[in-house]
């Protein structure tokens, strides 16, 4: 079993977000340390002001795949940003943020929802990569 | 066969992947060494899920059963 997961995250629709957090959560249950890097919309998803939000599902999903994610909701299923606390409470789970990105939202540090703990440029995240990439 | 009594149920019947799993941890977590917990569910990724974070984590998977629709895992909580 590797080390680390690293979760490169680039979308900030819900859908792709839960799939991504469910991960995290699975991977730090099972002992595997985690690292989160927020990129372009999924940075944006992360702002404190819009975290609880409805940030829509990809194309993809269409609106029945939209009212399959409403469902999942109502049964009782964690949000996202849920799902993400209850993984850093079990394991080891770091989300940081991508410098470039939150220069080109214009995201200050304060911005953010407290799950994101600091803001790092590319090369620093890869200098901690020491298992698979998913790129979200 | 009389079931093991456990001290603390989780009802975590309807609840999606992975929250009976989470349920679980946290409950385990809480409780003292020698616990016994059990947690209902309907999801069928706590039918791997579960018994894949009993052993990884060293706690003791006293029962796996089907019940009534639902599964009911029994744990003790062994360190």
């Amino acid at each position: 079993m590797t080390e680390t997961l690293s979760l490169v995250l680039f979308s900030g629709t819900d859908d792709k977000l839960t799939a991504a957090a469910t991960m995290a959560t699975g991977a730090a249950a099972m002992g595997t340390r985690v690292k989160v890097f927020l990129q372009f919309w999924a940075l944006d998803a992360f702002r404190s002001d819009r975290i609880d939000k409805d940030h829509g599902v990809a194309h993809e999903a269409g609106p029945e795949g939209a009212a399959a994610l409403r469902r999942m909701a109502e049964k009782g299923g964690p949000h996202w940003g849920e799902l993400l606390r209850q993984a850093k409470d079990i394991g080891e789970v770091e989300i940081e943020a991508c410098a470039h990105s939150m220069e080109m939202l214009e995201i200050g540090r304060d911005d953010l929802d407290p799950l994101v703990s600091d803001v790092i440029g590319i090369a620093a995240f890869m200098a901690g990569v020491d298992g698979p990439v998913v790129f979200i | 066969m009389e079931a093991t009594k456990a001290q603390e149920t989780i009802d975590a019947r309807g609840m999606p992947c992975p929250g009976p799993l989470m349920s679980l941890i946290g409950a385990i977590r809480q409780a003292e060494v020698g616990a016994v917990i059990e947690v209902l569910s309907t999801d069928e990724g706590s039918l791997s899920d579960i018994p894949a974070w009993v052993s990884k984590a060293k706690q003791e998977m006293v029962e796996v059963a089907d019940d009534d629709g639902f599964t009911r895992f029994v744990v003790r909580k062994a360190r």
